[in-house]
């Protein structure tokens, strides 16, 4: 049903002869750190009315579960409510450092811009993301580098708990196991509660405790987290 | 006649086969058919590129430019060369400078501090579609480098420019123990290149140095020596 009123869709932009027009992406993400891994992607060319999220803007109750828990369900439900066309966990798990991962995505008509989000781990609200880039109409190679963005939802306490959904503090895990237990936590504090560029996490060398749970030899990272090469077809 | 290589250069020497007739490789030949000023002329493509030390803390040691026509230097996600590791654990460019992809390359002579900027020409005979690479090492590091991986020159005409910025990678060959002895530049005077590999295997961004004002008490570096990107601004300029 849903490709069906793709086609639909297309054949009427089609006929006339509108200027945004349907597009047909190959996407390539690299993860470029090399201690933090990326949970599942979502990607979707949307419509330009519409963000996952905005820098300076308090993040979603979607957005939250991303950033905090890597869940992207609720995302998807969104996305699905205004014909987004998506691309769900290209890499069928988590995207390790160094590591790649590539899609595709056709867009319809009226999706014009293309956006995604990641949580990065280990991190308190960390993600990855694009927003609202617009799909160019003239075919090529289009590269970009992405920035490790705060969700403001959660505070930086950079301890790993098994935790961290929304509503409950810490870090879920460290897909990489090089965390430490037992941190008394960097801070309980999330003062900035809009999106915002992640000023990195602090960690230290104390494995069995101290402040941090992480490792600051292992887990820091400096912009950009991520490239994205988009070839339009 | 054979060490021609470029298109420019074979399409002459096809055009001087068509007018001449049958042409071969036999030197008494030559002499009978070729008229001297119908010999193509090479003709000098250069590059003058210039690197600006943004850092305010880490000397770079000598930068290293390449021209060349297919591969990369390094990818983010693969292993190192060996010849890359030698660069970027201690700051010597001469092994990857002289890889076989490369059809010619430039060197500075020293390395270049904080703030200060280091120009090197580099000049290839009748190709102007070259890819650029460029690589210089941060020398209070372990293994962290910076540079330009196989930047497209065919678009530039004489007297254009191509200005950019650089951040800053890790070779993954070498642990970021930031300990003394293990690191090559001025605030350790410890040892450059090893070919012992004890990190992740794999260039990715670098996640920047700890210090031990931040907290890593083994450290011989301090805050002086943090740095962010971008770490370099390069100007590429082509001047024939």
């Amino acid at each position: 049903m849903k490709k069906l009123s793709k086609l639909l869709t297309m054949s009427a932009a089609g006929l006339m002869a509108m200027g945004a027009q349907a597009a047909d992406l190959e996407i390539k993400i690299t993860n470029l750190t090399q201690g933090v891994y990326f949970t599942p992607f979502i990607i979707a060319a949307h419509s330009d009315d519409a963000n996952m999220y905005q820098v300076g803007m308090a993040a979603s109750t979607e957005l939250q579960a991303i950033a905090e828990g890597g869940d992207i369900s609720g995302m998807s439900t969104l996305l699905t409510g205004i014909s987004a066309d998506i691309v769900e966990n290209p890499a069928e798990g988590m995207l390790a450092p160094g590591a790649s991962t590539e899609t595709m995505l056709m867009s319809a008509d009226t999706n014009t811009v293309l956006s995604l989000v990641s949580m990065l781990l280990p991190t308190n609200d960390g993600f990855v993301g694009l927003d609202s880039w617009s799909i160019p109409s003239e075919a090529g190679t289009y590269t970009m580098y992405l920035k490790a963005y705060d969700a403001g939802t959660e505070a930086n306490d950079e301890i790993v708990n098994d935790g961290g959904a929304p509503g409950t503090p810490g870090i879920p895990k460290d897909p990489g196991m090089k965390n430490g237990t037992g941190a008394m936590g960097v801070t309980d504090m999330e003062e900035t509660q809009v999106v915002h560029i992640h000023r990195g996490v602090i960690g230290d060398t104390d494995d069995m405790g101290g402040y941090s749970d992480l490792d600051s030899t292992a887990h820091r990272w400096l912009n950009p987290v991520a490239k994205i090469t988009i070839t339009v077809n | 006649m054979k060490n021609f290589q470029h298109k420019f250069s074979t399409a002459a020497i096809l055009s001087l086969t068509l007018l001449l007739g049958a042409c071969s490789d036999d030197d008494d030949d030559e002499e009978m058919m070729v008229e001297p000023e119908l010999t193509p002329m090479p003709v000098n493509v250069s590059y003058e590129v210039s690197v600006t030390n943004l850092t305010y803390g880490q000397p770079m040691s000598p930068i290293g430019v390449a021209l060349h026509s297919e591969g990369q230097l390094w990818m983010v996600g693969e292993s190192a060369s060996a010849e890359l590791e030698q660069m970027a654990e201690g700051g010597d460019n001469s092994a990857l400078l002289a890889l076989s992809v490369v059809n010619a390359s430039a060197s500075g002579d020293a390395p270049f501090g904080p703030g200060a900027t280091q120009t090197v020409t580099v000049t290839i005979e009748d190709t102007t579609d070259s890819k650029l690479s460029l690589v210089s090492m941060l020398v209070n590091t372990n293994d962290a480098f910076t540079g330009l991986n196989a930047i497209d020159l065919a678009s530039l005409a004489a007297g254009d420019s191509w200005t950019g910025y650089a951040g800053v990678y890790d070779a993954g060959t070498e642990a970021n123990s930031e300990m003394a002895g293990t690191i090559p530049g001025p605030i350790d005077g410890g040892t450059g290149f090893d070919a012992a590999r004890d990190d992740v295997d794999f260039v990715a961004m670098h996640p920047g140095v700890v210090s031990m004002d931040d907290g890593l008490s083994t450290s011989v570096l301090t805050q002086a020596h943090r740095f962010d990107n971008p770490a370099v601004y390069i100007t590429i300029t082509r001047t024939e």
